[in-house]
């Protein structure tokens, strides 16, 4: 079977000031597949290069080595960007606009006729709960109800793949778990999610595949099932112990 | 297309729903109307004086609005990181640049048309004169003088990293063209030979913005432009437009955008 996204030998490198030589290395060689109608969980520590892996597959980033794509075309391209949803890591969307408008905007961007547009924002401020501030400009939303207008604008296109870059980050208990149910829903669509998290008990439930990335370098890649069969433990435990972290027991 | 005519709506949305665009506009008014009911308004002479001064602040203001709502575009949307879940949809770099100078161009547009209504009202209200070609001709003229403003300023906005120190240059090197352009071909004359040479390389690279500023056809009440010279001015600031909105594309296209 076809992938849907695919990493080669990924790598990435940073160079801070045009004369600088030592670059700082942020990806190294990322080899993964991913495949249609999977939930696949993408974890690891503060900088260990989740977001620039992300950066990547969005074509925000150019890989200094290896190849990435999405449905079979190479990230550079434009168009491999036509049948994605992205929810970015803190973002805040054009503070004057309203979440109807901000949605009306990227509607238009994909070329979503009028009536289906109206139909699909209705369907997703119903979602995401944010009907009742639908006329309000997005600066005076709380942080979580920003994040949702994140989720709701990266749903917008009805999207095959979504790539969600920590989705529960600042949402309320009820906030996460409706994340949860959406990732649910969607993979009953038989659409696939590639998000990353700091949530593993979050991850553990949802996901169907994790990949453990520490330091620029996927550790481990499996179903979480094998993963807790192979180490006799749960998914925090071998988190910890893959990136080599000495728990005192 | 469709795309762009979008990224240039939310510009035009962003624009509206600021406060400094009003302000600049009442002002003007504001000055217009004081200068209008000074006492001694019963001298033909006043009339077009008010019109000249009414004109420069219509010039000034149009600037001001240019240069500011240009530099500030893309540098804010890397601010906002709104940039980030804009280019993950199918919307290439080359849509950013032409949507965010559709928008800003657009919004002068408006603004101009705002500007040149109320000073023909102004004036029409105390001479009964309504030179409505002369009108259409300067305020076209300048929205196309304000075209290559615009892309330049958004190619500056990729050059420099601070928008206010953007802002500055391009404010110095707009106006320096405008009070000096027209003249350095006379400067390079003057030069010894090495100078004299540059001055003239600089003379024929620069976009001639003077061209645009046709005031005087309604100060003094001279007759049209050729038509066939407003079109060749046209003609002239699409190029620069072009080729300045170009250099921001191969700019931005390289440029790394990481959170
Ligand atoms: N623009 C940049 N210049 C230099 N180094 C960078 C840049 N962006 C990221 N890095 C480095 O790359 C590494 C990976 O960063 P990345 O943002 O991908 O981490 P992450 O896994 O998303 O972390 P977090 O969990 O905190 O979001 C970090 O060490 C970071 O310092
Ligand atoms: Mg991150």
């Amino acid at each position: 079977m076809e992938p849907i996204l695919k990493l080669e030998d990924l790598r990435v490198e940073f160079r801070s000031g045009a004369l600088r030589h030592n670059p700082k290395v942020a990806l190294r060689g990322l080899n993964l597949e991913v495949y249609r109608g999977e939930i696949f969980g993408f974890i690891g520590p503060n900088g260990a290069g989740k977001t620039t892996t992300i950066n990547v597959l969005l074509g925000f980033v150019a890989p200094t080595a290896g190849n990435a794509y999405l449905f079979g075309v190479n990230v550079r391209e434009p168009i491999a960007r036509q049948r994605i949803g992205y929810l970015p890591e803190l973002t805040y969307y054009y503070k004057f606009l309203t979440v109807e408008e901000l949605l009306r905007f990227y509607a238009r961007i994909f070329g979503i006729p009028r009536r289906e547009t109206d139909r699909r924002i209705d369907q997703l401020l119903r979602l995401v709960e944010l009907e009742q501030v639908r006329n309000r400009p997005i600066k005076t939303y709380s942080k979580g109800m920003q994040q949702r207008v994140g989720l709701a604008q990266a749903l917008i296109n009805d999207p095959e793949l979504l790539i969600l870059d920590e989705p529960t980050s600042g949402l309320d208990p009820i906030g996460r778990m409706k994340v949860r149910e959406i990732i649910q829903r969607l993979k009953n669509e038989g659409k696939t999610v590639f998000f990353s998290s700091h949530e593993l008990g979050e991850v553990e439930t949802v996901c169907d595949r994790v990949g453990i990335l520490h330091e620029g370098e996927l550790r481990t890649v499996g179903r979480v099932s094998d993963l807790k069969a192979q180490f006799q433990t749960d998914l925090e435990r071998i988190f910890l112990k893959i990136i080599g972290y000495q728990l005192n027991t | 297309m469709n795309k762009i005519l979008a990224i240039a709506g939310v510009v035009i949305k962003e624009l509206y729903r600021r406060k400094d665009f009003y302000v600049l506009f009442v002002l003007t008014a504001l000055i217009t109307l004081v200068m209008g009911s000074a006492t001694f308004f019963n001298d033909p002479k006043i009339v077009r004086y008010l019109v000249e001064v009414c004109l420069l602040l219509i010039w000034v203001s149009a600037i001001a609005i240019a240069i500011g709502t240009a530099a500030r575009q893309i540098p804010a949307e890397c601010e906002s990181r709104t940039i980030f879940p804009l280019l993950a949809k199918p919307v290439t770099r080359a849509h950013v640049i032409l949507g965010k100078f559709l928008g800003c161009w657009f919004a002068c547009g408006i603004a101009l048309v705002a500007f040149y209504a109320f000073a023909a009202i102004v004036r029409g209200s105390r001479e009964a004169y309504w030179p409505m070609l002369h009108y259409f001709q300067a305020s076209w003229l300048h929205w196309m003088g304000l075209a290559v403003m615009i892309a330049m300023v958004i190619l500056g906005s990729l050059i420099f990293s601070a928008p206010s120190a953007n802002a500055t240059i391009c404010e110095i090197i707009i106006v320096g063209i405008l009070l000096l352009g027209g003249h350095l071909d006379t400067v390079a004359l003057r030069q010894p030979p090495p100078l004299d040479l540059i001055t003239y390389t600089i003379y024929f690279f620069i976009p001639h913005l003077e061209w645009f500023d046709v005031r005087d056809i309604l100060v003094h009440d001279q007759p049209l432009i050729k038509w066939w010279a407003v079109l060749g001015a046209t003609a002239y600031a699409a190029a620069y437009t072009a080729t300045f909105l170009f250099l921001a594309w191969l700019i931005f296209r390289r440029k790394p955008l990481n959170a």
